[in-house]
């Protein structure tokens, strides 16, 4: 006998009223995607739950990929047995065993849905409990804070039993609260502000300007590698490279030293935001932190934003440069973002860049290029990767290893 | 020919020989190289080192690549101690540490560092209460190996890890270079911090090899120049030796289920058989051993003597560890267990892999009892 079944409680989900049903459609249609490489498992949904049927998976694996699926409150292994108290109790002792027990204490909770069973609930909780007790070592019984709750239902078609609520991601699942364009550079940020978005319910697709040969096949590499790690909550994402080097050159030309890094950032915004209307988005997300750079002082923002009104999402906005480590680090992409490669931002970095620039200024130095016509240029050029586990895996490559 | 000297070296895989081959050919670039040659060349790093974390359950950056079994220990050991001065200068080994951990030590000696020698039981075993006992306040690194090159003994690594949590200051290194793939280890479980690995003893190719350093451990570098290996070792990375060597890994603990039942039935059949045979005396521990080594001794003959007679044979055995061998020293490991002069200059060592076969064993046994026929006949 062995855990068969993992069963899902919602987070949020509970709550969304007439939504519910579409909300649990797309989790469920998540987790599919997250576990496509076990193609054995049976997902099956009711109102308040979803089992997914294990068929044989390896359910330790499942289980450390589900704890990264958004929209998932906390999810069981769980063992289904027949209705019988003898394979009942051989049951919760395997699954008991399975666990990391000693030393620890633990109680039966029984709930009895059945309620022709032969025996009432808490002579149940006493013959289940003793069972266990009897044929392990090292573990008592505390019944108002047990470490473990062997938790099992009785119910007339089979028994389910499960030991252990694994604590899952919490938040919404990936794409019910509509699509955003993360603008994501290959810094500590911006891969922070994905995963906090796509927390909430967003989809996010990635837009990174490639700047040749001011910035290298590394940078580009390195956002790839990015985007990749966040495929761990998503399990694909669009990333859009936008050929940048013509804009910027322009900007080096055009704008004031002190100007060009706001011209730039307005530049970006800008195409980001014709992106996104072609692919039908409704937001832009970015990684910026208040006051952390000049171009994220209030007034810069100010600046910039000035170039759209579609609704700019800014995650780490109110976040401390130290917290964003400590999530970049959880998530992994901690590693990825300090290699030091040179990205579009930093090689053209003016010496002392306007930390409180005014918009009516930097509209005017802008005023003497038909930028339009290179925005477009640029968004017509834009190379489309789609990014998933298995993608940029180079067979040829791959063999060496 | 059948090939009992496993703990020397092993046989390379074949695919890890095309990978090294297609990666020297191809991406010769040099990682840091800022064009694309060096960019391919860096990216098979990092896929390499991810990789390589996976296998072993850590973090990419606590992988650091060595060329091998002993840079990796030395790196281990004075590194730890140069870097951890500050703390204490007393570290704790043990009596039968390959000589990359014992030389090292030494060495540390002559730079005023105080080593406690741990002694060992008749088994080859330490006792915890020693060690406990030898934990002074400026202990700064205790290093044991894990598998013994010479018998295979096995060290407590997990007991002693965990009675080293109490000790958060002390660094714990563990030699774990016999024991990939043949005898497994919870790095992180075990609460090791520093962990050495070599290629050529997990059918990888000699000169790479694999130091674990936990996230947090400060190592004072051996190698200085231009940083590589996040400033832990300076030079040029052997790009291809380190990507065959990750298929090596990665071909070995796939296997390494199967490889263990395999060959702890052949050294159970082994040893049944040989401690039937007059004149043998059995030195590995029949519990709490490694199974792919066997350590005898012939009464009263000199153990090489008793190589060249297999070898005639086409038998391949070793007499001690390779490191010593050729200095025709006694068996360290065994003056260690107590054994005696006499035992200890008569010791073989069969070390098995996975390319051994159940059906060696008898054309095994016959070589071996055929070769002391002879040399009664000789000697005697």
């Amino acid at each position: 006998m062995q855990y068969d079944r993992i069963l899902v409680r919602f987070g949020e989900i509970s709550t969304k009223g007439r939504n519910r049903n579409r909300f649990i459609d797309k989790l469920s249609k998540n987790i599919r995607q997250q576990l496509s490489a076990y193609p054995g498992i049976m997902i099956e949904k009711t109102r308040d739950r979803i089992f997914i049927k294990l068929n044989g998976e390896p359910h330790n694996e499942i289980t450390a990929i589900l704890t990264n699926v958004f929209g998932i409150n906390s999810f069981s292994l769980a063992v289904k047995t027949k209705s019988d108290l003898d394979m009942i109790k051989d049951a919760a002792l395997v699954a008991f065993k399975d666990l990391d027990y000693k030393g620890k204490t633990f109680k039966v909770t029984v709930k009895r849905a059945d309620k022709q069973f032969p025996l009432e609930t808490n002579e149940l909780n006493y013959e289940i409990g003793s069972y266990v007790l009897k044929n392990t070592k090292d573990v008592t019984v505390d019944v108002h804070k047990p470490d473990i709750n062997v938790r099992v239902e009785i119910r007339k078609e089979a028994t389910y039993i499960t030991c252990m609520d694994i604590q899952g991601a919490g938040g919404l699942p990936v794409g019910t609260n509509g699509r955003a364009m993360l603008m994501l550079s290959g810094g500590l940020d911006s891969p922070v502000a994905a995963y906090l978005g796509m927390k909430r319910g967003l989809e996010i697709e990635a837009v990174h300007f490639y700047s040749p040969p001011y910035t290298s096949e590394r940078s580009k590499q390195k956002v790839i590698d990015l985007v990749k790690k966040l495929t761990t909550f998503s399990p694909s994402i669009k990333l859009h490279i936008v050929p940048f080097t013509e804009i910027q050159e322009v900007i080096q030309k055009q704008v004031p030293d002190n100007y060009s890094l706001i011209s730039t950032r307005r530049m970006m915004l800008k195409i980001t935001d014709a992106l996104r209307n072609k692919q039908n988005a409704l937001a832009i997300a970015t990684g910026e932190s208040l006051g952390q750079v000049a171009s994220q002082t209030l007034e810069s923002m100010y600046a910039i934003n000035d170039v759209t009104s579609t609704p700019v999402i800014r995650p780490v906005v109110a976040m401390d440069k130290l917290e964003i480590i400590d999530i970049a680090k959880e998530i992994d992409t901690y590693d990825i973002s300090i290699r030091p490669f040179e990205d579009c931002c930093t090689i053209f970095t003016p010496s002392a860049p306007k930390t409180r620039p005014k918009k009516e200024k930097v509209s005017y130095y802008e005023s003497f290029v038909d930028f339009e016509e290179l925005i477009h240029k640029a968004v017509d050029n834009i190379d489309t990767i789609e990014v998933n586990a298995k993608s940029t895996s180079n067979t040829e490559v791959d063999d060496l290893f | 020919m059948i090939y009992l000297d496993n703990s020397a070296t092993t046989k390379p895989y074949s695919e890890v020989i095309d990978s090294f081959i297609k990666v020297a050919a191809n991406y010769y670039g040099n990682p840091s190289s800022l064009h694309m040659l060096g960019s391919q060349a860096e990216k098979l790093l990092l896929q390499s080192r991810q990789k390589t974390a996976n296998l072993l359950h850590v973090h990419p950056h606590e992988i650091v690549f060595t060329t091998g079994g002993s840079e990796g220990n030395n790196l281990a050991i004075k590194g730890a101690a140069f870097a951890n001065r500050g703390r204490g200068r007393h570290i704790i080994t043990t009596t039968i540490e390959h000589p990359s951990v014992s030389e090292a030590c030494k060495q540390l000696e002559d730079f005023g560092f105080e080593v406690t020698y741990l002694p060992v039981n008749n088994e080859g075993r330490i006792s915890l209460t020693d060690l406990k006992d030898s934990i002074r306040e400026d202990t700064s690194l205790v290093s044991i190996i894990h598998v013994n090159n010479e018998t295979g003994v096995l060290q407590p690594i997990e007991e002693i890890g965990n009675m080293l949590k109490n000790h958060p200051k002390v660094i714990f290194h563990v030699d774990h270079v016999q024991g990939i793939g043949k005898v497994p280890l919870d790095i992180k479980k075990s609460g090791v911090d520093i962990c050495t690995l070599s290629a050529h003893k997990f059918n990888g190719l000699k000169g790479s090899g694999i130091l674990f350093v936990r996230e947090g451990i400060s190592l004072t570098p051996l190698i200085s120049g231009g940083e590589q290996e996040m400033k832990f070792r300076s030079g040029t990375e052997n790009v291809a030796g380190i990507v065959s060597m990750t298929k090596a890994l990665r071909l070995t603990l796939e296997k390494s289920h199967e490889t263990i039942n395999k060959i702890t039935t052949i050294k159970e059949k082994l040893l049944s058989e040989l401690s039937g045979i007059k004149n043998i005396t059995i030195n590995t521990p029949e519990n709490g051993s490694a199974p792919h080594i066997i350590n005898f001794s012939i009464d009263g003959f000199k153990s090489e003597v008793f190589v060249h007679l297999l070898e005639e044979d086409d038998v391949f055995v070793s007499t001690t560890s390779a490191c010593s061998s050729k200095k025709h020293m006694p068996s360290k490991t065994l003056l260690a267990m107590g054994k005696g002069q006499k035992l200890a200059n008569s010791a073989i060592r069969i070390s098995l892999s996975g390319n051994n076969s159940i059906e060696e064993v008898p054309k095994i046994v016959s070589s071996i009892k055929k070769s002391l026929m002879k040399l009664e006949r000789i000697m005697g």
